[in-house]
């Protein structure tokens, strides 16, 4: 009985301690799943799946998760050549989306932690601004 | 007896089942020839025929080309273009008369200067051969905002000279398409100089939006006039399984959202309802959604086997659908010119040629047969 209370205890904390932590970024969450349902659902869908050959997906998406600044500025400028993704070879181009660089952050955000991923570090625009120039 | 009964009813159940998914769509690519008139194109949307087989075509980013002699040519910017999402320059038509006035029309996403967003606009402008000038704004939806997608659209003339052109929901579809008094999710028509008719469905009183045509629209990126009855014809993204195909008349409220065949893009229902009174019922509709783009009726000799049939490009499985009609029904649909790329648009030309349009690849032509 004792452990299980404790144990709830840690995670409130824990969970208050994200929170706390970053505001910021659960905020930036939510305005990036509203880009994500308007400029990005159609091809990778719901379930961050993707979809046939043509639709990498994002839901543990090696090339999301390993390759920042590439991710970054695929959704800023949009992406062209052939990429691998999870072992398999795509090669459908990505038209540029016409995001500014706040909103490239808050997708970048909504995907890193959706249907599974993770990412520590937040996408700031700050970042992107960087990111896009070089 | 029961048994009997049952085998009936089972019977029947398959019957009314299969119904609507009596156009299994033919799998087998059939034998079509082409040849390339344009490569090198990132998203060509809207084309239209000058009177000597030349044509104009747009692209999504914003600039009017010229197709003429083998040769393409850079011909116009529209200003305020919003290319974002899937708004940008997207339709171009010539005036009936064109020979006489040189009027060419454009609809596209638009962010006027000062402005946070855009909205769809449908502008009249002149194209001299050389050069497109003039531009001048006939219509402008609001609100101007930041979403992305469902900005329509298509442009057609009908035997009056009236414009018709259509813009999609916006994303709104709670707020524009039932609603007469805002823009979006509607077909809409006006006189030529961009007048709004006296006769049209809504009336400026009550604050209504006066150009609307028809209402209870999605997206409609697909329009064309029908060769023999003058009807206007349009299909339109619906969500998850629910593409239609409408005969667009005056007044009329095609439902959406109120009612649709489709779902969720995560499989959730939108409605339980797929028909009401006063909202029409599609002509057709696709399961699974095609993402249809652009429509043309083939009427010409080039190709006697097609006559009468609809052609509808699809975005998201990448080819050429042919439906084949009897009495406005949709009896057989063949997928053609698979594996190109996503086909963005469809139109006879004046000679009686199917050009189609494919993103990021070009411009063709279907041989005749």
């Amino acid at each position: 009985m004792m452990h299980w209370t404790f144990g709830f205890l840690v995670f409130i904390l824990f969970s208050w301690g994200i929170n706390q932590q970053n505001p910021e970024l659960t905020e930036s969450i939510q305005r990036g799943e509203g880009i994500y349902e308007d400029f990005c659902i159609t091809c990778h869908r719901a379930n961050g799946k993707g979809f046939g050959k043509m639709y990498p997906p994002l839901a543990g998406s090696d090339f999301l998760l390993n390759k920042r600044e590439e991710s970054i500025r695929a959704v800023k400028y949009g992406l062209s050549g052939e990429i691998t993704v999870n072992d398999k070879t795509y090669n459908k181009k990505m038209e540029p989306l016409g995001l500014s660089d706040k909103e490239v952050a808050d997708v970048m955000n909504f995907i890193l932690n959706s249907w599974g991923n993770t990412s520590e570090k937040m996408v700031t625009v700050e970042e992107v601004e960087k990111k896009v120039k070089n | 007896m029961t048994l009997k009964f049952l085998s009936f009813l089972y019977l029947i159940s398959i019957f009314i089942c299969n119904k609507k998914d009596a156009t299994i769509i033919q799998e087998k690519n059939s034998d079509v020839t082409f040849e390339w008139v344009v490569n090198d194109v990132e998203i060509p949307w809207g084309m239209a025929f000058l009177p000597d087989g030349s044509f104009l075509y747009t692209e999504k980013r914003g600039i009017i080309f010229y197709y003429k002699d083998g040769k393409k040519t850079e011909v116009g910017r529209p200003p305020d273009v919003y290319n974002r999402g899937q708004g940008g320059l997207l339709d171009i038509c010539l005036h009936p008369k064109f020979s006489e006035n040189n009027f060419i029309y454009l609809t596209l996403a638009r962010k006027p200067e000062g402005e946070n967003g855009g909205n769809t606009a449908l502008i009249r402008a002149e194209f001299d051969g050389e050069k497109v000038i003039n531009y001048q704004v006939l219509y402008q939806a609001k609100p101007f905002t930041t979403a992305g997608h469902h900005f329509g659209s298509r442009i057609v003339f009908d035997e009056n000279d009236y414009v018709y052109f259509t813009i999609g929901d916006r994303g709104e579809r709670d707020l524009n398409p039932q609603n007469p008094k805002s823009d979006g999710g509607k077909v809409y028509r006006l006189h030529d100089d961009g007048r709004i008719p006296a006769d049209n469905p809504f009336s400026l009183d009550n604050g209504n939006k006066s150009a609307v045509f028809s209402y209870g629209h999605r997206n409609p990126q697909g329009m064309t006039i029908h060769p023999e009855t003058g009807e206007i014809w349009a299909h339109e993204h619906g969500p998850k399984g629910g593409d239609e195909i409408n005969i667009v008349k005056k007044g009329n409220n095609y439902g959406w959202p109120v009612i649709t065949y489709g779902l969720e893009y995560s499989g959730l229902k939108i409605t339980d309802q797929t028909s009401k009174p006063g909202m029409e019922q599609p002509l057709y509709y696709w399961i699974p959604s095609i993402a249809p783009s652009g429509m043309t009726f083939v009427n010409s000799d080039k190709y006697p086997e097609w006559k009468g049939n609809l052609l509808v490009g699809s975005l998201v499985f990448e080819y050429l659908e042919r439906l084949e009609l009897k009495d406005n029904k949709v009896v057989k649909r063949t997928k053609l010119l698979e594996n190109l790329g996503r086909v963005r648009n469809v139109i006879q030309s004046k000679d009686g040629y199917i050009y189609v349009s494919i993103e990021n690849k070009g411009i063709l032509r279907i041989k005749s047969f």
